[in-house]
């Protein structure tokens, strides 16, 4: 599933360069954008969210049975307690996978994801094929990210059409009785609470 | 509108290809074309759903072609000259930028940390009856407007089931074209693998939708 980046139709920049800079140039000479603002914003979403906050709230749903009641009764109150909220996670809802269900989401209009936890998207999952395919073939889309769901179990995809954003609470992996909140966070993939993939297992822990 | 951006069970789009260790930005113009969209937010000067309605009218061809980043800087510059915030001589940089009369909120440094972790919630509060409940079969209503609406083709004129009412918000079709929030309900609403692709599995999508986007089934 490596990609070469020329697949992305972007290359080359130089065009899409000039407009970025051609734009933000204007709004600075009009006195609409602050450039510290400007650099704040990129420092946080690129060092300081992402899918560590919602491995964090997973490890802790595993670890503590009445955080995990909370967190699938008011998700965004209970990612909140661990100090994780605001834009594009205001209204979140925490699916759980289990012996029977298996979670994925998708947002088939836009890219809408929940960037508290999760920071901001990977392209796969803003690009038309993800988009077009999850909800009409799911179980192919996650056989190619290696996933094989058993026929008996049911897939259940969820569209975030509106602005309601979605955490999956994977199953705890088996073989970590006993494991602290930190240790079963290091278990927790970006994808695993997408839905394309799964924890890590006891074995592949640092 | 029956754009391009609905992409919901399509085929021919080809394989998702995952990158591994893949970075938030690509390019440093990325990082720029990012952080306007906070700041542009907070200066008022769109909604998201104003944000996402320029985006989807984007000419078919192009949106497919052009990355994530690209359909905002899109979005942006089609925003900003609509509502006149910017001119297209200012932006071609055949005429001098000028201070608006009216001045805007502007991000500053000290609003960041705030402003990312509170973010703007389209819940409303407003007392407004469901017309549906937890159990009801719907039917996802067979419309085709021009407009914005985030009610995807693929789920038009099914049946699904009610299974959760996840309170009120501003409904997005009338926000994209500044006729106010429109105050309704959003539900979770299932439908079977069955009734959206006549296929017999065991799946479904759960997708939610506005009370004005159901009827009785």
């Amino acid at each position: 599933m490596n990609h070469e980046h020329d697949h992305d139709h972007t290359e080359p920049p130089e065009e899409i360069e000039l407009r970025v800079k051609a734009l933000e140039s204007l709004l600075l000479e009009k006195g609409l954008v602050d450039p510290a603002a400007l650099e704040a914003l990129i420092d946080t979403y690129e060092h300081k969210i992402g899918p560590r906050n919602g491995a964090r709230v997973v490890a802790k749903a595993w670890a503590d049975p009445l955080y995990k009641r909370r967190l699938l009764e008011n998700a965004t109150a209970a990612i909140a307690e661990l100090g994780v909220s605001g834009v594009q996670g205001e209204d979140m809802l925490v699916v759980e996978n289990t012996a029977d269900i298996h979670n994925v989401t998708v947002c088939t209009l836009c890219s809408c994801y929940p960037w508290p936890t999760l920071g901001l998207p990977p392209i796969w999952y803003k690009s038309a094929p993800y988009r077009s395919r999850i909800v009409i073939d799911p179980r192919g889309v996650l056989a190619e990210f290696g996933l094989t769901i058993a026929a008996d179990k049911e897939v259940r995809v969820w569209d975030s059409s509106a602005e309601l954003r979605y955490l999956v609470l994977p199953e705890r992996p088996a073989g970590t009785d006993g494991w602290s909140e930190e240790q079963l966070a290091e278990l927790v993939t970006r994808d695993s609470m997408i839905g394309t993939g799964l924890p890590k297992s006891p074995d592949d822990a640092p | 509108m029956n754009g391009i951006h609905d992409l919901g069970g399509m085929h021919g789009h080809g394989p998702v290809l995952a990158e591994v260790d893949e970075p938030y930005f690509h390019h440093e113009w990325e990082r720029r074309a990012f952080s306007l969209f906070p700041a542009l937010f907070v200066g008022g000067h769109f909604n998201v759903d104003e944000f996402r309605h320029a985006m989807e009218r984007m000419e078919p061809a192009h949106y497919l072609q052009a990355s994530y980043y690209e359909h905002w800087i899109h979005s942006f510059e089609t925003m900003l000259l609509e509502k006149g915030v910017i001119s297209a001589a200012e932006l071609q940089g055949t005429a001098e930028p000028t201070r608006n009369p009216v001045a805007a909120p502007v991000l500053t440094l000290d609003m960041v940390p705030l402003v990312v972790q509170t973010g703007a919630s389209a819940r409303v509060d407003h007392a407004v009856a469901a017309r549906f409940a937890v159990g009801d079969q719907i039917r996802a209503k067979n419309f085709n407007p021009t407009t914005h609406t985030r009610l995807p083709r693929y789920v038009r004129g099914k049946v699904g089931r009610i299974e959760a009412d996840h309170g009120v918000f501003a409904t997005p079709d009338t926000m994209a074209h500044g006729q106010g929030e429109q105050p309704q309900h959003v539900y979770s609403v299932s439908f079977t693998a069955l009734e959206l692709w006549g296929e017999a599995r065991a799946d479904k999508v759960y997708i939610d939708l506005w009370d004005s986007y159901l009827e009785e089934a």
